[in-house]
């Protein structure tokens, strides 16, 4: 069974990795199972200098889901290049450098320290990010914003960007066909969509930073539609993420338009979800009446 | 050394009100156990596993004793699993007690409701080392209190109740000038009594146990962190943790 995928900047042996911010930089799930055995990996978002994060609270479950306001929290793109790219390097994977920032200046700058990383094979532009007060999301929500990081980020990267789009838009196609024309050479869907839940007991948000991003299969349904509305409309690839729990999850999205998925939520129940996903998506491709990956794709969009 | 995999619920009992005492059977994820360490237990369908210490190991049966307070909809799941049922858990996870006291020496233990259980694992194996032990353990009142003969067996135990239900009235702080010389401090407890007795100890040899809401529980998500006492840097509860020497971390 053909699982291998071929993307701008990616030789995919298979469609799975780990989403970003679900996996860190690869080192503790690398204690359970081989990283080699993923398509890639997207390490947690990099931003210009060290980020704490928010306050804890910053994780709360919810029905077939879970919110978060982890709030970029990462050692800087400098330690990211110096300690974490290297040690994610031993692994025959690809690697993507998720990049986050609060100005297009620093979005640039870390867009280009990473041209200095030659093991690093392609961007994730974070331009979705939900719980940090600037950046993030007020570039992810407006298509002109959007369009403008965008091109910055090309302009100064040698490497291929997938634009991370966020779901809180009423618009999406909108949003991906403007960072298309910016030159994106793909795309990454869905961020999480932002809630909240409030701790009855002492009648107040739970989530320190009151608001967090849901994700897990909650939100599944919605990424689905939207990579089924953009994938009509774009001509660039579009790695699917939001809920993703099995290898029929996988196929769901496959079918949606997605050419590649990745996997969040699910590594915290199962750290070996992404392995135990490629071990079974063979016999579920098989068992759907498909040879091979690249003939899923885009197979449940009805004229 | 973290593993994943099914440990068989060998009794589940109610020893006082809303707290279930559990005993699991591995062999693999006993091997490693050590006191102060946690398990990460799936809980039927829930999105996120229900980090829980151990209260105890038993590395001849391969048994390890969980402690938990039903107090929400995972807990109440939990408690609801049988005996002879099967668990996925991760573990052991986190780092445990350092235990470099020498023999004769003498440790307190104070514990706070259900931060007591990974005390009694630690208490009984300092014993075993040759350690004098002392507990102060604090419950909300007398239909809480678990684990009283347990720890007399391992030493001098007074128990404080918030309403003087059962022996002294009021925290476990209030009750510390009773204690003689000790050595060593370990606590695990809510954040305000932690709060109240590393500020009452300060300047002591202590370690504290401490909890939060956790995703991963391997040190992935960034989700349990807290500053350290500098203020430069930071620990992750479930990777540095959840045990940190007194005055390393911010509370």
């Amino acid at each position: 069974m053909n699982l291998a995928i071929e993307l701008p900047g990616l030789s995919l042996k298979n469609p799975i990795m780990p989403a970003s911010g679900c996996f860190g930089f690869g080192r503790e799930y690398s204690e359970f199972y081989n990283l080699s055995k993923l398509g890639a990996v997207i390490m947690k978002a990099a931003t210009g200098s060290e980020r704490f994060g928010n306050p804890t609270p910053r994780v709360a479950e919810t029905a077939s889901g879970m919110l978060n306001a982890i709030g970029l929290q990462n050692p800087g793109v400098h330690k990211i290049i110096e300690t974490e790219v290297p040690f994610l390097s031993q692994f025959d994977t690809n690697i993507i450098a998720n990049i986050a920032g609060s100005t297009l200046r620093e979005y640039e700058e870390v867009a280009y320290a990473f041209n200095e990383a030659d093991k690093v094979h392609a961007l994730e532009l974070n331009i979705s990010c939900p719980n940090v007060k600037e950046g993030g999301i007020q570039f992810g929500t407006d298509p002109s914003m959007a369009a403008r990081v965008t091109e910055a980020v090309k302009k100064v990267s040698h490497l291929p960007v997938y634009v991370k789009l966020s779901p809180n838009v009423t618009d999406i196609v909108s949003m991906a066909k403007a960072v298309e024309s910016a030159g994106a050479d793909g795309l990454s869907m869905i961020n999480t969509i932002t809630g909240m839940q409030i701790h009855v007991p002492s009648r107040k948000p739970l989530i320190a930073n009151k608001t967090g991003g849901l994700s897990g299969p909650a939100i599944k349904p919605v990424a689905i539609r939207m990579i089924y509305e953009v994938s009509q409309q774009v001509n660039i690839p579009i790695i699917g993420m939001g809920g993703i729990q099995s290898a029929v999850d996988v196929l769901e999205f496959l079918l949606a338009g997605a050419s590649a998925v990745a996997i969040g939520t699910a590594n915290f129940q199962n750290p070996f979800i992404c392995s135990d996903i490629i071990d079974e998506l063979p016999s579920v491709i098989e068992k759907y009446g498909f040879h091979s990956v690249q003939e899923v794709i885009g197979k449940g969009i009805v004229s | 050394m973290m593993l994943k995999d099914k440990m068989k619920i060998v009794s589940t009992t109610y020893i006082a009100k809303d707290t279930i005492e559990m005993v699991l059977e591995n062999s693999n994820i006993t091997e490693y156990a050590v006191p102060g360490q946690f398990l990460h237990i799936q809980v039927g369908t829930h999105t996120l596993r229900r980090p829980i210490s151990i209260a105890d190991c038993n590395k001849q049966l391969n048994q390890i004793k969980i402690l938990f307070k039903v107090n929400g909809e995972g807990t109440n799941k939990l408690a609801s699993y049988q005996q002879g049922e099967y668990l996925d858990v991760i573990g052991p996870l986190g780092n445990g007690f350092t235990m470099d006291g020498e023999t004769n020496s003498t440790v307190l233990l104070i514990g706070g409701g259900i931060g007591v259980p990974p005390l009694y694992y630690l208490g009984k194996t300092l014993k075993e080392k040759g350690i004098n032990i002392v507990s102060v353990l604090g419950f909300q009142q007398k239909d809480h209190v678990f684990y009283e003969q347990q720890f007399q067996e391992l030493g001098e135990t007074l128990i404080v109740t918030d309403n003087g239900s059962y022996g002294y009235k009021g925290f476990v702080t209030d009750v510390l000038d009773q204690i003689n010389e000790f050595d060593c401090y370990y606590s695990c407890g809510p954040i305000p009594m932690l709060k109240a007795l590393t500020t009452k100890l300060k300047g002591k040899n202590g370690y504290i146990s401490l909890e939060e809401r956790m995703g991963c529980g391997v040190g992935a998500c960034f989700a349990c962190v807290l500053p350290t006492m500098d203020g430069t840097s930071y620990k992750k509860i479930c990777k540095d943790g959840p045990v940190f020497q007194a005055e390393e971390v911010t509370l």
